[in-house]
């Protein structure tokens, strides 16, 4: 009982406002933000593929940047809004992007999705009409194993009504 | 009909709205507890001492477990039982398991894990080719040889020849969802385990002897992976049955997971390869001769290191008709990780042997390699000349002889790595000239008419040309174009893996409930087999629900692997709807007073005489009639006979082809480089989803390009794997992806009766990479008149050292 208290009591208290819910939870003060919202909140979309930074998979939104949940202190992020790849879709609809993910078979695996799609997501919302070039760079830090990237390249480009690209799934 | 349509992944809505859920996803009951293991610091060497007091007192620790500790088998092995799940005595790797923390938190059993007080007596380690051979470091007695003709004979014979070697190194899988493992004890001692694996057989096998308990108390589910590629074939068994030992122990749930550092450093890659060549050849670059030895490094187990490098020998022909061929293969114990299953098993090592000794001959010949490579090639079916009709198929081993080998119970039948080959006494070489080295005849050579389109679409003698007049003006950009073919043997070469089954349910209301022994990794498995039950009654594929490979609805499955899923699976479940329709026309032809045959399924439709009502009313109207709409499906593959110790038979149902022309530009100086442009054909037979085979085509070029050019794997003198990170293995990102990528399919049908004569995918399209290393080669050769002899990976590193070694004639 001691024990827990004494436990309870290094944890910090923060808000934060995650998919435009605000959520008051007690945190370890060394907490990442990704094993906060995937234990903590629940919310298990986004998903850790290295926990060091380089992978990507844990891309979510915070403040409208995308940023590497495993790489970010949760207490840092403290009355901010986080979003995540829970809140693309509306409702039944699916978000342009999404739909482009599905209808360009750029999704395998499925692991590197949620990262790819809030990356993307960050990027149409600065920049609807990106580049070749600017796809690029803003996909640098997603690393997917799986499709050899051809597939996600097209989606966005497909989102962004560019170069004519249609679905190929039907 | 629903097969050959371009549906997305049966997940892909959950996926991209992040409602897919992995093991590490699972709501985990109150209370679960979190492992991890203690992990040798050595390569090799005795344990003198092992002091875990420390980790046991650390915050979170629920208990440490050693090897003394385990109730009954300390085993993880696919094969060999060489692979202890905690050390005894010995280590045999820098990161090999010794103790299992487990604890409050993930993050507290990862702490209390490097607490372990462990003293060894250190030993050398035996981490090279070299060390290996000093110290007769290898698996089974000594090289196996396969042989056609006198190849040594054919070699001396010959107006030219040449000969080399060429490292190849090996690949970290690098799925994306590392591995992962949750247990959950029930009543009576049973459990259940979710694991990411691409084998639930072997996991619940391992499990069970763990625990001490028959098959049937252990029940395993994978929804789905993120990512396998081969590496959660054997790879998943540590944690899996350090969950369920575990949870056995505490009768909470038990869940592990390795961090990427761990992953990297405790789990097999693919294996690396040294492979030397020698071979005889005439004035028009026809091959008379090849002898290849091949050594692979196979780490400190057995795993699936034997039925790995058959098929490196079993693909050392690729495409060619060699009249006479030795192939030479060394299985090398080392003290590094246990290599293991990586898409293509083997194949594409051996596979680059021939490709590489292509290589060489057309330079040596200044001939243009593609002509010089048909000349080599199969002949295609039906071209005449010597190919004989096709030979008559050895008997089918379909009904066991009584006379069957011992088997150990405790060897794990349905892994690659059994060695319980039924009959291989029927293994015989097959008739006509167009023959492997191993006597399969190859009747379904694709690769001219392959060959000649991609020439075509992709423009090649013009690309050819602008590229030598690009080099020809020097310059510190040089650029580089090749071809490579890719022709694939398809099936389990352990024979009797080759089976399946499945279990189909058709509810009152008209929906189809589908389950089948494959697992879905991202391949696509899933959609494809529902869009096969979908097209057998006639219904769309959302009718169909396709749930969880679960071992306590499918038993004995074999590995999802050797690109089999939906080949044999794909067949497993049309028996069983086939079943189910059979006996659904059946009644409503009585009902209707006409025969079964008059009954038609399509369009959601079911159809007797003048009758028309909706499959659901069907359903209903057989549910009232007493009538079982339940079935499994079971499917063995034909036609299979083979002997691997003496390398004959017919290990394979058929091959799958495909061809790629890759384009590069090298920056000389730096050794830095880009692919400008692949174009690739490739031979899916008549597809089951064209979209989902051009994404596992996209992947596999890209995955098979990053294995031979960025991808290194680095081991330092100790033993210690210094690429263990996603900042020191660079795997290809978006930006390496070819800037113009233009895939097609081969429009034409697998010859032999497969699911809707359909082909297997999953690995082939791996090879097509090879066609980006040749092109690296190709550009470097423009910086001298030598041979560039690159070694692989050929990172900008290497390639800046090669483009220094031509320059200077070194
Ligand atoms: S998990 Fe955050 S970058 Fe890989
Ligand atoms: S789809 Fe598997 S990692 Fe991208």
């Amino acid at each position: 009982m001691i024990e827990a208290v004494k436990s309870r009591s290094r944890k910090r208290l923060i808000t934060l406002t995650v998919n435009g819910e605000e959520h008051e939870i007690a945190i370890r003060p060394n907490a990442m933000l990704v094993d906060v919202v995937r234990d903590q909140i629940g919310l298990t979309g986004t998903k850790s593929g290295c926990s060091s930074g380089s992978c990507g998979a844990c891309t979510l939104l915070i403040d409208g940047r995308p940023m590497l949940a495993c790489s970010t202190l949760a207490v840092e992020c403290d009355g901010k809004a986080i979003r995540t790849v829970e809140d693309l879709a509306d409702g039944e609809r699916l978000s342009p992007i999404q739909e482009a993910f599905l209808d360009q078979g750029a999704v395998q695996c499925g692991f590197c999705t949620p990262g790819m799609l809030m990356s993307v997501t960050a990027l149409i919302a600065s920049n609807p009409k990106p580049s070749h070039q600017e796809i690029k760079k803003a996909l640098e830090g997603n690393l997917c194993r799986c499709t050899g990237y051809n597939a996600i390249f097209n989606a966005v480009l497909q989102a962004t009504g560019q170069d004519g690209i249609k679905p190929i799934m039907f | 009909m629903s097969v050959s349509r371009a549906l997305p992944h049966d997940a892909a809505r959950l996926h991209v709205t992040g409602a897919a859920r992995y093991v590490d996803d699972i709501p985990v009951p109150a209370g679960c507890l979190h492992l991890a293991f203690g992990l040798s610091t050595i390569a090799r060497g005795a344990i003198r001492s092992m002091n875990l007091d420390e980790a046991r007192g650390a915050p979170g620790v629920v208990a440490v477990l050693s090897a003394a500790d385990l109730p009954f088998a300390n085993d993880v092995s696919p094969s060999a039982h060489d692979e202890p799940l905690l050390a005894t005595d010995r280590v045999h790797y820098l990161g090999q398991q010794l103790f299992l923390v487990v604890a409050e938190s993930h993050l507290a059993a990862r702490r209390a894990a490097r607490l372990g007080r462990v003293e060894y007596d250190e030993e050398d380690p035996v981490l090279t080719i070299e060390q290996a051979l000093a110290a007769g470091a290898r698996f089974e007695e000594g090289p196996r040889i396969y042989e056609k003709g006198d190849a040594r004979a054919a070699i001396a014979a010959a107006a030219r020849t040449i000969e080399g070697t060429i490292e190849i190194g090996g690949q970290e899988h690098f799925y994306l969802e590392g591995q992962a493992a949750l247990a959950l004890p029930q009543e009576g001692g049973d459990m259940v385990v979710h694991s990411s694996t691409q084998h639930p057989t072997e996991i619940q096998h391992k499990v069970a002897e763990a625990l001490g308990v028959p098959m049937h108390g252990v029940r395993v589910e994978t929804r789905r992976m993120g990512g396998g590629f081969g590496g959660k074939e054997s790879q998943g068994n540590a944690l899996a049955v350090a969950c369920a030992v575990a949870a056995r122990l505490t009768g909470r749930a038990c869940k592990m997971r390795y961090d990427r550092d761990d992953d990297m450093i405790v789990t097999g890659k693919r294996h690396d390869f040294r492979i030397a060549y020698r071979a005889g050849f005439d004035a028009d670059g026809r091959i008379g001769g090849v002898e290849f030895v091949q050594y692979a490094r196979c780490g400190w187990s057995q795993d699936l290191s034997l039925p790995v490098a058959d098929r490196a020998m079993l693909h050392a022909d690729n495409a060619y008709l060699l009249p006479a061929c030795r192939i030479e293969s060394h299985r090398l114990r080392t003290n590094t990780q246990s290599a293991t299953a990586f898409r293509g098993f083997g194949g594409p090592q051996g596979m680059l042997g021939i490709e590489r000794v292509m290589d060489h001959i057309a330079h040596e010949l200044g001939l243009d390699p593609v002509e010089l490579r048909r000349r080599n090639y199969y002949r295609a079916p039906g071209a005449g000349g010597l190919s004989a009709p096709r030979a008559a198929a050895p008997r089918p081993p379909e009904s066991f002889p009584g006379k069957m080998k011992h088997v150990d119970p405790a060897t794990d039948l349905t892994s690659r790595g059994a060695v319980s080959d039924l009959a291989p006494d029927r293994a015989r070489a097959e008739g006509g000239g167009n023959t492997t080295p191993y006597g399969q005849a190859v009747n379904d050579f694709e690769l001219h008419g392959i060959t000649d389109v991609l020439m075509r679409t992709s423009d090649y003698d013009n690309r050819c040309r602008a590229v030598g007049e690009w080099n020809a003006r020097g310059g510190p950009i040089r650029r580089g174009i090749a071809f490579s073919p890719v022709k694939f043997g398809i099936s389990f070469t352990l024979t009797h893996l080759n089976q399946a089954g499945a279990l189909v349910h058709v509810y009152q209301d008209g929906s189809v409930h589908l389950n089948h022994g494959g697992t879905e990794m991202g391949q696509g498995l899933f959609q494809k087999v529902a869009q096969v039950a979908a097209s057998r009654f006639g219904i769309e594929p959302g009718a169909v629900k396709i749930t969880a490979t679960d071992t306590a609805k499918v038993p004995n499955t074999s590995a999802t692997a050797a690109s089999s899923g939906s080949d044999l699976n794909g067949m497993a479940v049309k028996a069983a709807c086939d079943t189910i329709r059979g006996r659904m026309a059946e009644f409503l032809a009585e009902l209707h007073q006409t025969v079964a045959a008059e009954v038609r399924f399509h369009d959601g439709r079911v159809r007797v005489g003048s009758h028309d009502m909706s499959f659901a009313e069907a359903a209903e109207a057989a549910y009232l009639g007493r009538v079982s709409l339940s079935a499994t499906g079971y499917y063995r593959t034909p036609k299979l006979a083979w002997d691997r110790i003496r390398g004959v038979g017919r290990p394979f149902y058929y091959f799958a082809y495909g061809a790629a022309v890759s384009e590069v530009a090298v920056d000389i100086r730096s050794g830095e480089y880009r692919i400008l442009r692949a174009d690739i054909l490739h031979d899916a037979g008549a597809s089951l989803n064209p979209a989902l085979d051009i994404g596992q085509i996209e992947g596999g070029y890209v995955q098979g390009a990053g294995w031979l050019t960025t991808e290194e794997l680095v081991w330092d003198g100790k033993g210690r794997l210094r690429t263990q990170a996603p900042s020191t293995y660079k795997i290809p990102a978006c930006a390496d992806r070819p800037e113009v990528f233009n895939v097609a399919l081969w429009d034409g049908a697998n010859r032999e009766d497969t699911i809707y004569r359909s082909k297997a995918v999953g690995e082939p399209p791996l090879m097509l990479g090879i066609s980006a290393f040749l092109a690296l080669s190709h550009a470097i050769a423009s910086c001298g008149a030598r041979y560039p002899a690159l070694d692989a990976p050929a990172t900008p590193e290497a390639v800046w050292a090669a483009v220094r070694r031509l320059g200077h004639g070194i």
